[in-house]
């Protein structure tokens, strides 16, 4: 029983960064109706961004955050200006592969500006281990948590109660409607991108304070991964993301523990194939018929 | 209020509006009737800035919009009410009203506005809350209408507001449309149901394959030989 509930915790640590990796993925697709295979590199970026902020520069990890998120949500909306915004009306998959070569060429960037050899990542939270009848909860884990479920509200809030957020909702549902509410679609489309690229950095900084380690290629795995989660929850849909996110968490740990460590990962992609075979529009997608 | 001069569009390589010219003066019901394929509703997507045109001038209240960007067509007052009416399916009805009034920023104004969009049609009211994509057609129809008078329009775009409905749906929305007119919003509306848009329009044009074959009072066109035969049914 002890270890189940040690695995719950940490299916919700490993849960909230895969969630929100995930949103940066249903937000894009939402709108673009574009996979945005270049999200798991922008938060490898985030990774590195907060690792210069805290080993170089040395300053507080409320900096750090602020500073990793800023500049990758600078370099989520470069990304979307160069390589997809002259995409729009082409064929969704030409902007597909784009996407894929973006996230070769941002890795292979990053290969170059940091050099191959990974960075050891600063603690930048205090880290104290919390035992509760025999369950160890690190204070790293409780503000994994924290910080994420309060981005998510905040993003919730936005979304549901803001203009900009009603507008994000409105370009996602029905570009041309929207052009004509007097909406400007690439505004939308960059904000998009801004929410999307910040979450995936503040991902990319809990992972890396998780796993100590930043390299090249770190965006890769947990960028599929949250791909997976986005698609579980039904891709286009934020509460979709933040719940598959949490289940991919909860379902990776409990395979460690209780499976293999080794097969843990293919058994999220399992899930994967088991979701597009069985319920391909996910748990919470959308799959409203209109009438005409 | 709204001119078109010399308006040329090419859809993809077709060139589906081959110089037209028209206008639409303060206060009127103007209708462009014509069979499918005619160039109605591209002739509208064009004065919103959703299709560019190729030559021509359109002007609004002696403003050239010809070149204007299509979400900066409403800051005109020009709104459009598009063909299938396109309502946000998964926003409520509320929700579609406060889409509407997008470009505004005088809040007690919009919340008066959407008391007014529920007085017109009632039924919305009722349907406040309930998603947009579960209302049945009329009401859809309905809420497209609403949604775009939420723009505070000068000249409100009506693509194709009978298609797909029952009859006494049909006269319902009509109506409502005459009553939207007589409250001074002018109405341009696109329709093929040229017997009944003729019944509530001030004037009409006949599009024929990209260009206009006749112009009239509706009592001129009802009463033509051409009109009567093609559109009217004898």
């Amino acid at each position: 029983m002890k270890l189940f509930f040690q695995q719950v915790i940490n299916g919700l640590n490993s849960g909230s960064i895969y969630a929100l990796i995930a949103i940066g993925y249903t937000l894009v697709y939402g709108i673009l109706k574009l996979i945005n295979f270049a999200h798991g590199e922008i938060m490898m970026f985030g990774a590195y961004f907060s690792f210069i902020a805290a080993a170089t520069m040395d300053m507080p990890f409320w900096f750090v955050i602020i500073f990793s998120m800023g500049l990758s949500a600078i370099l989520g909306m470069l990304v979307e200006f160069v390589a997809y915004r002259p995409l729009r009306q082409a064929p969704r998959l030409s902007a597909l592969i784009t996407a894929i070569g973006v996230s070769m060429f941002l890795q292979n960037v990053s290969l170059m500006v940091f050099g191959a050899d990974p960075k050891v990542m600063p603690r930048i939270f205090p880290n104290v281990v919390f035992n509760i009848f025999g369950i160890e909860i690190s204070s790293i884990t409780l503000i994994t948590i924290g910080l994420s479920v309060f981005f998510m509200i905040l993003l919730e809030l936005f979304i549901s109660h803001t203009k900009q957020g009603r507008a994000m909702r409105a370009v996602s549902e029905n570009q041309d409607a929207a052009i004509l509410m007097g909406i400007n679609v690439n505004r939308t489309v960059s904000i998009t991108f801004l929410i999307g690229s910040a979450l995936g950095a503040l991902g990319g900084i809990l992972y890396s304070t998780a796993y100590t380690n930043i390299a090249p290629t770190m965006g890769t795995m947990p960028g599929l991964k949250a791909f997976v989660a986005a698609v579980l929850g039904g891709i286009g849909s934020v509460p979709g993301a933040m719940l598959g996110g949490f289940l991919i968490g909860m379902i990776e740990n409990m395979s460690k523990a209780y499976i293999s460590t080794t097969w843990a990962d293919a058994i999220v992609f399992l899930i994967l194939i088991i979701v597009l075979l069985f319920k391909p529009t996910g748990i919470l997608g959308k799959d409203i018929k209109e009438k005409v | 209020m709204l001119k078109v001069k010399d308006l040329n569009v090419y859809y993809g390589k077709i060139h589906a509006i081959k110089g037209i010219d028209f206008d639409v003066k303060n206060g009127e019901i103007v209708t462009l009737i014509g069979a499918n394929g005619a160039g109605k509703t591209t002739t509208l997507k064009t004065i919103s800035g959703i299709l560019k045109a190729e030559k021509g001038v359109i002007s609004f209240d002696g403003e050239n919009i010809t070149r204007i960007k299509p979400h900066l067509i409403p800051d005109f007052g020009v709104a459009h009410v598009p063909e299938g009416r396109q309502v946000f399916a998964q926003m409520s009805v509320y929700e579609n009203l406060i889409m509407g009034a997008f470009i505004r920023k005088d809040k007690r104004e919009i919340a008066n506005d959407i008391e007014m969009v529920y007085t017109y049609f009632p039924r919305l009211k009722e349907r406040h809350k309930q998603l947009a994509g579960t209302l049945s057609g009329g009401e859809q129809q309905m809420l497209a209408i609403g949604r775009a008078l939420m723009t505070k329009p000068k000249l409100l775009l009506l693509d194709e507001p009978s298609m797909g409905l029952a009859p006494i749906l049909v006269d319902e929305i009509f109506s409502m449309i005459q009553t939207i007119n007589g409250a001074g919003t002018t109405i341009l509306l696109v329709e093929q149901n040229a017997n009944k848009a003729l019944r509530i329009a001030h004037r009409g044009y006949v599009l024929e394959t990209g260009v206009i074959k006749l112009t009239g009072t509706s009592e001129e066109l009802m009463s033509n030989d051409e009109v009567r035969s093609a559109y009217l049914g004898g």
